[in-house]
């Protein structure tokens, strides 16, 4: 056991864990987070996605001493009660079922809008493409990608609210 | 933009300060809300019937036992709290296709109140009348009326006592959104709320079952209905959206452990020895607790039960025979062996059945063709492994789960640790979706053992290898159809024979099939004989011949190839093969496959009780019209470009639900990668509570179908499945998602001088259809019939070779 220190959704904690500890286990079990989820421990699925200084990482397979930024979880991408654009175009389009997978597609969806606000179908296809889904909601989530990303272009264009009010 | 959830901002603030030196009762009273799974610890004190708010006997509702709620009270149900909301209680789960937003919208417009206004408790055992939890797509079909009757009771009750308090006759009130008035003196009203609010009804229902439950109250006229037949949203999604619900994996309890199984390395292995002294230095080791052959490792913190588990040292003894052939010979297998069991009828010899005489007709066609089919093994593979959490607090247990049969894995439980079934309790939480009869059965009664043996609260859940090799299998079939056509192209004899893999059937958490049980060497008297249903179609075949045989395989305990209901069991197995072959029968007629199908059905003019004749032509009819058909026999001329186009059809009803579809494909000759472009699904399921729900389950049904068509199979040496992951077992991408999904809601009986049509199941019927389309489709396209699923790149690609349409 060691002492390791994580910023997490803002905050920063600092845990007495084992330093190879798979990050999961600390957010779910110590944090008590419930957004990243364990799917398959291989990287493979994606269902325990958590944005590290915004980059989609599987948190099943990377150890605590080896996160180098700041973890932001799903319960992390809204701010003040506001929900994240791609948060509300899921509820709008009723994306999930049983929604297990969904904090990984949710994150994955985020980070690849931060690079590439606005993605052609194929690259939302190709984007999205390692986050597996057993609901097969595919096909709304891929909808749901392109109308979050036409809700941040338009309050990015001032025909909404500020993008940086909306998203914190 | 709209706030975290459905639960106003104020109450979500006062819930986050609640740490529970309130009453949670009293706080949710004050609120004249009640909202659901915010904490686990929290759950314990959800208002229910049999709770002091509602009335007045044992202070802590939660305390045990834990005897099953009375159907036959109609305070088992509902509760009506003095703000004229109320909270009902529905022996289903929820597993993500929205029955419990439908639940509501059946029990508020029955009840009049509005949606909003009321809340939902769905799968404990000590809260929610015994429904069966879910399965068989039956959550509204059949579920939905005892639960539509007793909230039209709840308002005919309220009117009764609204006729007494304000001295008008029944026939005189009005009522709006829990709010009783006197149309001809406005200035006089009640309030539900008023009438009954937190005190009991203490009104008896009648029925032999739970399923005739039912009061004096008619339900309402379809045309009354202002709820049902709205796409409200479902109330479960902004949880899920941001991270707030608390499901079954989530639930943290004080002194609570983590344990991992340890599995045999080979089907059928024996235990010899464990060397405890690999594990006992590891921090946080606990136990290992062993039996037979089961062996699971408890530590403190999860990572730990996971290394533990991983380095635990068993010296396992292979069994010295095989336990089954390998997929690489089951189809020569299951067409070789000896059937030991027939399919349907325990006991009897045949499960054959025969209309006409199909041999004597097949003599005398003018064209018979013969085609053989095969379809693999395939898992559920639940994208969240299996899991429970067992608390065996005060000498009681309480299981966490997601399983969606709580109230069998109560009992279940109860017997396999010989606790009376009071003492048990299973509280279901939402989880990832089941499809069925999945691992999490096994993980519950897993959970409760160790529980019982470490006496501290204990989460269990399996590794991704764990639940790709050792979930239950949807079954594998090898089929034999002959079909013979007049010399004008009518089928006139139709020989449809199937061998399953069904003979390690397992059911719902039963004390001697689940797998502990199994491993420990507890035996039911004899493996279950398993089985199929024949193909579900209303052609009209003067000679046809149906014959289903289980085959067994050497292992029939402690296999990895135990087989459990699989969506729709069986269903798109017997649909690819029946649909697919009347695609080749079409060819054989020089027919156009929607125009052969309709022909057969107009063939008869029989009609049964759902009117399933005329409601398959309607949905046939509506798929190629929504599809734009192009009337044509399949197969169409191979020309030169990389990608090959086609479009295939498939028609099938499962119970009292018709779907024909339509899948349009793009098969890549260099690669053999197939694309399903787009698909039509016309869908006949009577009357629809939520269209978009309806939609959304639809579009599962497809996609999933898709991805056992396309992609899944379980694979196996003679000694151990080696499907283990993502990899070995893949499953539909995104890349593979269709561009384009159309579905056509065939709402009810085409005919319009019959009456409405009630609502029938969606969970599963538009599965079914699903590969026999797409293969129908890649015929179109290549002109090659490819009779084994599913069609993954290399399969099709051989198959392509082998027919000299590969490459360009």
């Amino acid at each position: 056991m060691s002492d390791v220190t994580l910023d997490v959704n803002g905050e920063t904690h600092t845990l007495d864990v084992d330093s190879s500890t798979p990050l999961l286990y600390v957010l779910r079990n110590d944090l008590g987070l419930r957004g990243p989820r364990f799917g398959c421990g291989l990287s493979q699925c994606g269902a325990c996605t958590v944005l590290v200084d915004g980059v989609a990482r599987r948190s099943c397979t990377l150890p605590v001493s080896r996160v180098d930024g700041e973890i932001t979880t799903l319960e992390g991408l809204s701010g003040d009660g506001e929900l994240h654009p791609v948060q509300q175009a899921w509820i709008d389009d009723q994306v999930p079922q049983c929604g297990y997978c969904q904090n990984g597609q949710i994150l994955t969806a985020k980070a690849l809008l931060d690079r590439n606000p606005n993605p052609t179908d194929e690259e939302i296809r190709q984007g999205m493409n390692g986050v597996l889904c057993r609901c097969m909601t595919y096909y709304r989530i891929q909808a749901a990608v392109r109308h979050a990303a036409d809700a941040m272009a338009a309050d990015a264009s001032g025909s909404g609210p500020a993008r940086e009010e909306v998203i914190r | 933009m709209s706030h975290l959830s459905e639960i106003p901002k104020e109450l979500a603030d006062a819930l986050d300060t609640f740490n529970g030196t309130t009453s949670r009762r009293d706080f949710l009273k004050s609120s004249g809300l009640f909202v659901l799974s915010f904490s686990g610890t929290g759950l314990l004190d959800t208002p229910g019937p049999d709770s002091g708010e509602a009335s007045g006997a044992p202070e802590n509702g939660t305390a045990a036992p834990y005897p099953e709620p009375d159907f036959r009270l109609l305070d088992s149900w509902l509760v009506v709290h003095e703000d004229s909301t109320a909270t009902f209680y529905v022996g289903k789960t929820d597993g993500g296709q929205g029955t419990g937003t439908a639940f509501r919208q059946m029990m508020c417009d029955e009840l009049d109140i509005a949606f909003v206004k009321s809340t939902l408790v769905m799968g404990r055992t000590d809260m929610t009348v015994d429904q069966g939890g879910s399965g068989g797509s039956d959550a509204i079909e059949r579920d939905g009326w005892a639960v539509r009757r007793v909230a039209a009771e709840a308002r005919r009750v309220l009117l009764e006592m609204a006729s007494g308090r304000l001295g008008v006759p029944m026939d005189e009130l009005a009522v709006s959104d829990g709010l009783i008035s006197i149309p001809r003196d406005p200035s006089r009203t009640v309030t539900y709320g008023e009438l009954v609010g937190g005190r009991r009804f203490d009104v008896m229902l009648t029925g032999s079952n739970v399923n005739a439950t039912t009061g004096v109250a008619s339900v309402k006229p379809v045309q009354d209905l202002k709820i049902v037949g709205q796409s409200l949203p479902r109330y479960d999604i902004p949880g899920k959206v941001d991270g707030s619900l608390e499901w079954a994996v989530d639930v943290r309890l004080p002194d609570m452990v983590h344990a991992r199984n340890v599995r045999p390395p080979v089907a059928g292995a024996k235990r010899i020895s464990i060397d405890e002294s690999s594990v006992r230095d590891l921090s946080g080791f606990i136990r290992v607790v062993s039996r037979g052959n089961y062996v699971a490792v408890v530590c403190e913190r999860e990572e730990q039960a996971i290394e533990a588990a991983s380095r635990l040292e068993v010296q396992w003894e292979k069994p010295a025979t095989k336990s089954f052939p390998s997929s690489e010979d089951l189809f020569d297998y299951l067409r070789n062996a000896t059937p030991m069991s027939p399919a349907r009828g325990r006991g009897s010899r045949t499960a054959t059945r025969e209309q006409g005489n199909t041999e004597q007709a097949m003599a005398a066609a003018a064209t018979v063709v013969e085609a053989e089919y095969d379809f693999p093994f395939q898992g559920h593979t639940a994208i969240g492994p299996a899991h429970g959490l067992a608390d065996p607090s005060d000498g009681q247990m309480t299981i966490y789960t997601n399983d969606m049969k709580p109230y069998s894995l109560r009992t279940g439980v109860a017997e396999f640790l010989d606790m009376p079934p009071e003492q048990v309790r299973v509280i279901w939480m939402d989880g990832p979706q089941l499809y069925g009869r999945t691992a999490a059965d096994d993980a519950g009664f897993e959970a409760a053992f160790l529980a019982k043996e470490i006496g501290r609260p204990v989460r269990v859940q399996w590794m991704r290898h764990e639940e790709t090799a050792w979930d239950t299998k949807g079954p594998a079939f090898a089929f034999t159809l002959r079909g013979g056509l007049d010399d004008e192209g009518n089928l006139i004899a139709l020989d449809y024979r199937a061998r399953v893999a069904d003979y390690a059937h397992v059911g719902y958490n039963q004390p001697d099939t689940v797998l502990i049980a199994q491993l420990m060497g507890i035996r039911p008297s004899r493996p279950a004989s398993g089985g199929a249903s024949a193909p579900a179609e209303m052609y009209a075949i003067p000679n046809r011949r149906q014959e289903t045989s289980v085959v067994r395989f050497p292992r029939a305990f402690e296999t990895p190839l135990r087989t459990g209901n699989l969506r729709d069991p069986g269903g798109p197995q017997v649909t690819f093969a029946s649909e697919s072959f009347i695609d080749e029968m079409a060819v054989a007629a020089n027919a156009d496959p929607v125009e052969f199908r309709l022909r057969l059905l107009r063939a008869s003019s029989e009609e049964d009780r759902v009117f399933m004749r005329a409601r398959s032509i309607a949905v046939v009819e509506a798929a190629a019209e929504a599809y734009d058909w192009d009337t044509r026999p399949s197969g169409k001329a191979v020309g030169s470009d990389r990608i090959l186009t086609g479009r295939g059809v498939a028609y099938a009803y499962r119970a009292r639900t018709a779907i024909a579809e339509i899948a349009e494909v793009e098969v890549d000759r260099e690669t053999g990668r197939v694309w399903v472009k787009r698909m039509v699904c016309a869908h006949d399921c009577g009357l629809v509570i939520n269209p978009d729900g309806l939609r959304s389950t639809i579009q599962g049904n497809l996609l999933h179908g898709l991805s056992r068509a396309l992609y899944e199979e379980v694979q196996f040496d003679t000694e151990m499945v080696t499907s283990v992951d993502w990899r070995t077992h893949p499953t539909l991408r995104h890349v593979d998602a269709p561009e384009t999904i159309d579905i056509v809601i065939v709402n009810g009986d085409p005919e319009p001088d019959r009456p409405d049509l009630p609502p029938y199941g969606a969970g599963e019927p538009s599965h079914r259809p699903v590969a026999a389309a797409v293969a129908n489709a890649i015929y179109d396209a290549t002109g090659v019939r490819l009779r084994r699923a599913p069609f993954r790149a290399e399969r099709v690609l051989a198959a392509l070779e082998a027919a000299g349409v590969e490459g360009t």
